[in-house]
């Protein structure tokens, strides 16, 4: 019944756009449309675009999204992690990562291009800053946060410090951590995608920033579904991941965090 | 369960000897312990001080006093967690120093892992000291058993009662085979029908095991009904007031060694001790704050 109704309000909606535009309500020159959009997305699908197959930009796009996930939240852990039970070094190096969370990370792209080329790289680098910082504050958090009952407990049972620190301290910051995976996962998208439009060869934003050049609306709406089909897969694979992980949790609803 | 206690407490009949006699050295020896913390406000603040006792094999000892007198602190620095400022600590005559593989430890709330199964929680000592995943399980296997959680073995802690993970506490200490077992208000956060069972099932299992225990709690009936000695501490700075020996027949039932006469001329006598060391920590509480 629910998702019936959520269909139907999708529907009204692209279809009052699609009416809009039919009847010159507005400008389909600037807005685009609907129709517009799929046989854009369908020229993609059967033809390729104009860098090549459509599989092909997305799968670079993905690559860079997933890598610079992957090294961003292996990096968020492990250095949250650290700064969480030294506090010798949190006292130290808090500042630092303070300032450079204030700093526009998305400016950092521009850098990340002179620095890296147009190639993956850059796109990767401009994901992992994103993601690590997301995912660097709440592993620190879920760090400290751990009960020191519980490590306490596990000393004396006889664990040893890496022990504690890979029974205790990880499992229990985990629940902190997969709530800034959602996040993070976005956030290494828009890098991605950000890193593409600023400067690319290949990649969904690429084709988004070509046909924002082209003035078509049109091929920019496209570009997004394809982006929001991979970022909505993600998200689906992540949820997995947490029924998985936090088995041993009484049920309850995942909100979304707060992180950013 | 009060069958079988009977038979494994003539199993076991060294520890009982062992518990009579006072000629046998003791296994735990504290020596003028002293413990100050660093506090904003007073500057250093004794928790506690000038501590003696001994504690022989297979002895159940309970340290009563008032809430916050520093029982706990005496129990963290005997397992480890915490240096004490000054004085010695013995096991066997050998000073203590650090964790123990022959301490075990029941703290007040659960400490038991909330992301390990019951199975992977009594599992983690053995695995912690070495042993494989199998001989691990097999232990666990037994103390599931013996603590009456069969059934059980896939479930998380927050699937069970307080009683039932409580019992998961006990068994997760009990498997390592602890030869001074300190305990810290364990059934505190019971009610009090659970409470009673749960000292039951824990005498039971001590008879079996022949540890010396340590237990503390600011409840007087619990301490008498369990210990063979109830030791009175004084307010903070805690230290030892008074000793008192439980002379009531082993084995017990915690619940029924109550409407004993001797229990009740023990209850009145210590707890004219205690109660004088309750007043003076009360009107501390009342007027420091």
């Amino acid at each position: 019944m629910i998702p019936a109704i959520q269909l139907g309000i999708l529907a009204a909606l692209l279809g009052a756009w699609q009416i809009a535009v039919d009847t010159r309500s507005i400008s389909e020159f600037f807005f685009g449309s609907p129709t517009g959009t799929y046989r854009e997305l369908y020229e993609w699908i059967r033809r390729g675009t104009v860098e090549g197959p459509l599989w092909q930009q997305a799968w670079v796009t993905l690559q860079e999204t997933l890598l610079g996930f992957g090294f961003g939240v292996v990096l968020g852990v492990l250095l949250g992690m650290i700064l969480g039970r030294i506090s010798i070094l949190a006292r130290i190096f808090t500042v630092y990562i303070g300032t450079l969370n204030a700093v526009p990370r998305i400016v950092l792209g521009s850098v990340f291009i002179i620095w890296f080329g147009l190639g993956m790289g850059s796109k990767i680098a401009l994901a992992v800053v994103l993601v690590f910082f997301s995912v660097f504050f709440n592993a620190f958090q879920g760090a400290r946060d751990v009960d020191p009952g519980l490590i306490a407990n596990a000393r004396i049972l006889g664990a040893g410090r890496t022990a504690v620190l890979a029974q205790v301290v990880l499992p229990s910051a985990f629940s902190w951590i997969i709530a800034s995976l959602r996040v993070a996962f976005g956030l290494a998208i828009t890098g991605a995608v950000v890193g593409e439009i600023i400067g690319a060869t290949q990649g969904l934003g690429l084709l988004i920033e070509q046909s924002q050049g082209n003035f078509d609306p049109d091929g920019v709406y496209a570009g997004l579904v394809v982006t929001t089909v991979l970022a909505a897969a993600a998200e689906g694979l992540i949820t997995l991941l947490e029924r998985r992980l936090l088995r041993w949790k009484p049920r309850r609803r995942t909100s979304p965090s707060p992180t950013t | 369960m009060r069958g079988s206690t009977a038979s494994s407490a003539s199993d076991s009949a060294s520890a009982s000897n062992a518990r009579g006699s006072s000629q046998v050295p003791p296994l735990l020896e504290l020596r003028s312990l002293l413990k100050r913390f660093a506090d904003p406000r007073e500057g250093e603040r004794t928790v506690v001080a000038d501590f003696d006792l001994d504690v022989r094999p297979g002895e159940f000892c309970a340290l009563i006093g008032p809430t916050g007198c520093g029982k706990s602190t005496v129990l963290s620095m005997i397992a480890g967690l915490e240096r004490p400022s000054s004085g010695t600590i013995l096991a066997d005559g050998a000073e203590l120093t650090g964790t123990d593989p022959r301490t075990g430890f029941v703290f007040q709330n659960d400490a038991v892992f909330p992301w390990k199964t019951v199975l992977g929680n009594i599992a983690a000592g053995p695995r912690f000291r070495g042993a494989g995943r199998h001989e691990a399980n097999d232990q666990a296997l037994d103390w599931i058993r013996r603590v009456g959680l069969t059934g059980f073995e896939r479930h998380y802690p927050h699937q069970l009662s307080g009683g039932m993970r409580k019992r998961v506490a006990l068994a997760q200490t009990f498997v390592n085979h602890p030869r001074i077992l300190l305990m810290d208000e364990p059934f505190s956060g019971l009610d009090a029908q659970t409470r009673q069972i749960m000292a039951g099932e824990l005498l039971a299992l001590w008879e079996t095991l022949g540890a010396s225990v340590l237990f503390v709690t600011h409840d007087l009936e619990e301490a008498i009904g369990l210990a063979d000695r109830v030791v009175v501490l004084t307010a903070r700075p805690a230290t030892v007031k008074q000793e008192f020996t439980v002379d009531l027949p082993r084995p017990r039932s915690p619940r029924e060694i109550r409407f004993h006469p001797r229990f009740v001329e023990l209850h009145e006598e210590i707890w004219s001790t205690l109660s004088d060391e309750v007043r003076v920590a009360y009107a501390r509480a009342t007027t420091v704050s």
